[in-house]
């Protein structure tokens, strides 16, 4: 960021979150919208910091382990209770 | 394994389900492993970056839940509950890991300190309309290791297991502004982190 703005940009940097998670209020966007339009360095940090996000939100979750659900039973001691019919004429799934 | 005996509709709602755990209902406890391991699993494995560590975080958390359901205040959801028991067993772990192997001469990112963008180059990745490619999901899995834990647990909560900022806040048992704090630090140290990759490879990096 240029050495004049960077004051301003740093002022400005602490709103970027609520800015691109949409919760910043109206004129502080209005004043955030109207820098980016002459900061090109701000217009980068808002739209990669977006980015970053996005990007994380559609990482897609290793799934947890076929054996992991057998194994908490195991430790909370519920096997044999789940084994056993008389855990409440349950539905089996 | 033989198919085990649960029923998900015992419980007409949570409160039931939490009734019946305080009563200590095994079928209860069964239940709420049932519903919520997978996602308890998703945030220990973000967490520890090991899939042997998170498992035993997963156990380390249910044992503490079936067994203090009485902690619960009712006051959120179980399944935020849930995640600050998680939470609370990462984060431990992680301090061991790190009393165990810290080094003097190895510098350590500050949960405070400056977090000034520097990388102003722009992005071609475009993550809403792209898959991404194995190569991409390892360097975003590998910058979240190198948050500081408690920064971590903000982000992971927030951006990756889409917890509200309330619930996210309730989970880490800090205040909204204090969480928006850390998720602000971690984001912009994420970005500078991606930056190095996306920025140098604008285009080859997209599945």
């Amino acid at each position: 960021m240029s050495s004049s703005q960077h004051g301003h940009c740093r002022d400005l940097l602490q709103d970027l979150n609520d800015y691109i998670d949409g919760e910043l209020d109206e004129t502080l966007c209005s004043e955030l919208e109207r820098h980016m339009r002459e900061c090109e360095n701000c217009r980068v940090v808002v739209d990669t910091l977006r980015k970053t996000v996005l990007l994380y939100n559609h990482l897609p979750a290793q799934p947890a382990p076929d054996a992991l659900e057998a194994r908490l039973f195991k430790c909370l001691d519920l096997e044999a209770f789940l084994a056993a019919p008389a855990a409440g004429g349950a539905t089996s799934l | 394994m033989p198919e085990l005996a649960i029923d998900l509709t015992r419980y007409a709602d949570e409160d039931a389900l939490v009734k019946a755990l305080l009563a200590g209902d095994k079928h209860a406890c069964a239940c709420l492993v049932k519903i919520n391991s997978s996602q308890m699993y998703a945030l220990a494995l973000r967490m520890m970056g090991d899939a042997a560590e998170a498992e035993d975080v997963v156990q380390e958390a249910f044992i503490s839940a079936c067994s203090k359901a009485a902690s619960f205040e009712r006051r959120s959801k179980l399944s935020t509950w849930l995640y600050r028991i998680t939470t609370n067993a990462a984060l431990m772990r992680l301090r061991k890991r790190r009393d165990d192997t810290v080094s003097l001469d190895e510098p350590q990112v500050s949960e405070e300190g400056d977090s000034f963008p520097r990388q102003l180059g722009d992005w071609s990745v475009d993550p809403s309309r792209e898959a991404l490619s194995a190569e991409l999901r390892a360097v975003l899995e590998g910058a979240i290791e190198t948050l500081p834990p408690t920064l971590r647990s903000a982000f992971v909560l927030r951006d990756i297991q889409g917890l509200s900022t309330l619930e996210a806040a309730d989970a880490l048992e800090i205040t909204e502004s204090a969480l928006k704090v850390r998720l602000h630090r971690a984001r912009l140290l994420l970005r500078e982190k991606l930056a190095g990759y996306l920025t140098d490879h604008p285009t080859e990096r997209m599945a």
